[in-house]
């Protein structure tokens, strides 16, 4: 065997390697970004569950503590 | 923190966003190794230089089936427990499954290639594992199609427990019949045929890979809890509008 004549093949292998594994950590990375922007604009319209406090309601909260 | 603690989604994200950079550091480092090992691994006596794209084959074989037990596992605890978390796990498993399975497919065929003569033959390994990747397909798109989430798991789940009848003969396939994809030759009855010095490197990257299998699953947990809490929140601002 000719480790020269397969390298095309060893490389194609680690360039689908990278490739895939690249667009999944990817997808993960900016999945969470657009899930935490629109979880913040939602808090930011004062959309909140009731088990969580608001950001704003947080701050007065914290605010009030310091005081 | 025990580990029924995380059953609550609250919870698993404190654990998932304080345990993620530390996996994803492992990860990097088990890598750097693993890689660095098989590179300096010698040519098989066999299949020559190509025994480098088996570092890349057989941990992506053993996650894409590991990927498809976690989901059947998920969906015992849909079913039976009906446990939201489970759902989670479950649909945040499919896509990283799927890509690993690709990956030991496309790998697999550039390895048959220079030893087969062929990138592809209809033998009862190579057509299992499309099988599995077509299951995998299937369920992502029974999440994307069905609007309600928990209708949506109720159904991927029953789809992953009957596709989980793949898994045996993925791993069988090679006695069962007669194919041209070798038998066993890692786990096996009276030990591995592999020499330690392939063996060695092998092991640590199908480590890094599962290493990484965890992080990306941790991580696409944490996005699918997000985005319930994301839907909860639009569907409660709906209501309070009408």
């Amino acid at each position: 065997m000719n480790a020269v004549n397969h390298m095309g093949f060893i490389v194609a292998s680690y360039a689908t390697a990278i490739a895939v594994v690249g667009a999944l950590v990817a997808w993960v990375t900016l999945d969470y970004r657009a899930q935490r922007v629109r979880l913040a604009d939602l808090e930011m319209r004062g959309v909140t569950r009731r088990s969580t406090p608001a950001q704003s309601e947080r701050t007065i909260e914290q605010a009030k503590e310091k005081a | 923190m025990a580990i029924a603690d995380l059953a609550n989604p609250t919870r698993f994200l404190k654990f998932a966003n304080r345990t993620i950079p530390w996996l994803s550091g492992l990860t990097v480092i088990v890598f750097a190794y693993g890689i660095d090992q098989a590179m300096l691994a010698p040519d098989d006596y066999q299949q020559g230089a190509t025994v480098k794209i088996m570092f890349l084959h057989v941990p992506s074989a053993w996650l894409g089936m590991l990927g498809w037990g976690l989901m059947s596992v998920a969906a015992l605890g849909t079913l039976v427990w009906r446990h939201p978390l489970a759902d989670v796990a479950a649909k945040a498993a499919a896509p990283i499954g799927a890509a690993f399975t690709l990956l030991c497919l496309v790998t697999g065929s550039l390895w048959g290639r220079p030893e087969w003569g062929t990138y592809w033959v209809w033998d009862a390994r190579l057509t299992s594992e499309l099988v599995l990747l077509l299951l995998y397909l299937g369920v992502i798109a029974l999440w994307r199609t069905v609007e309600d989430p928990s209708r949506a798991a109720r159904a991927a789940a029953i789809l992953s427990l009957v596709g989980a009848i793949d898994l045996p003969i993925i791993k069988f396939s090679v006695d069962w019949w007669n194919t041209l994809h070798q038998g066993s030759s890692v786990f096996r009855v009276g030990g591995s045929t592999i020499d330690s010095s392939i063996l060695i490197p092998l092991f640590i990257m199908a480590a890094a890979f599962t290493l990484l299998f965890f992080t990306l699953h941790l991580a696409a947990m944490r996005n699918e809890i997000l985005r319930r809490r994301v839907r909860t929140l639009r569907l409660m601002q709906a209501t309070a509008v009408s």
